[in-house]
């Protein structure tokens, strides 16, 4: 742990960063700013993840293999997403969430 | 006051400051770059919390594949000079309410949380042997199994992203 910085004050960033994605899950209309959102979200759940590791269990490897496999999986997901994204582009030249609802048979 | 504690303040001013403007941003370019300045504060913070094999990770899977993956489909999908119109009233509304009020009460319950003080355990440091031993161990704090798991996930994902990216049969499609 680091010396003089307790606990709170990394989880208290890890929050801020969390809802700031929520936000903007919620504001933005773009798919790709939408994943942007997204990868914050993940981003603070690994910090997370790491701090409760280093700070309460420092004799275990836990969080920190938990976060390398949410790192893997975020990976995965964006190539997916943005597969789909490009897809979409395709037949609707347009990658706005309104207009998604037009993929539909 | 020493350098880590300097440093960890930056590090989240950075995120901060980075991650709000990702969100706000209208052009889409530049919200992708300061994803990649949150990301690489992130790394900064691993780094003081002296796991130096996950910063790695962090900056060469996140700030250096995916964010080239964003930026890259970006250029595939939207001209450059492209700017967002505002959010509605309504959404922006609902989206800062919610934040506002979930980080509220979240920071709340942090802040009154009873964290031990002080940790007895023997620490393990993070070395590259003690990772590796723990990774691919089938004993106790071992995890072999999450990790084939990863291995199927990423191969199947790999296939899908070809599959569903790859131009069909469809002739009159552009692009």
């Amino acid at each position: 742990m680091i010396e003089g910085i307790p606990i709170q004050h990394f989880l208290i960033v890890s929050t801020i960063m969390f809802f700031i994605g929520i936000a903007g899950f919620i504001m933005r209309r773009n798919l790709i700013t939408i994943l942007m959102a997204i990868e914050l979200i993940l981003n603070s759940v690994n910090i997370n993840f790491v701090i409760f590791n280093r700070y309460l269990y420092p004799d275990q490897l836990q969080g920190h293999f938990f976060a390398i496999f949410v790192v893997g999986i975020a990976a995965a997901e964006a190539s997916v997403a943005i597969a789909l994204i490009i897809n979409i582009y395709r037949k609707l030249k347009n990658i706005d969430v309104e207009n998604v609802n037009e993929l539909r048979y | 006051m020493s350098f880590n504690i300097i440093m960890f303040y930056l590090f989240s001013a950075i995120i901060l400051v980075f991650s709000l403007l990702t969100i706000t941003s209208r052009r889409i370019l530049r919200a992708a770059v300061y994803l990649l300045f949150v990301l690489i504060a992130t790394a900064g913070l691993y780094f003081l919390l002296e796991y130096q094999f996950m910063a790695a990770v962090q900056l060469t899977l996140y700030a250096g594949g995916i964010v080239v993956l964003i930026i890259f489909s970006i250029l595939l999908t939207h001209h450059i000079s492209h700017r967002f119109k505002h959010p509605d009233l309504t959404k922006m509304i609902m989206g800062i309410a919610v934040a506002v009020v979930g980080s509220a009460l979240t920071i709340y319950t942090i802040l009154t949380y009873p964290f031990p003080q002080t940790i007895t355990v023997t620490e393990l440091p993070a070395t590259m042997e003690n990772i590796g031993m723990q990774l691919l161990g089938v004993e106790k704090n071992g995890y072999v199994l999450p990790f084939e798991l990863i291995s199927i996930l990423l191969l199947a994902a790999m296939v899908a992203a070809i599959i569903v990216a790859k131009k069909g049969n469809d002739k009159n499609a552009e692009i």
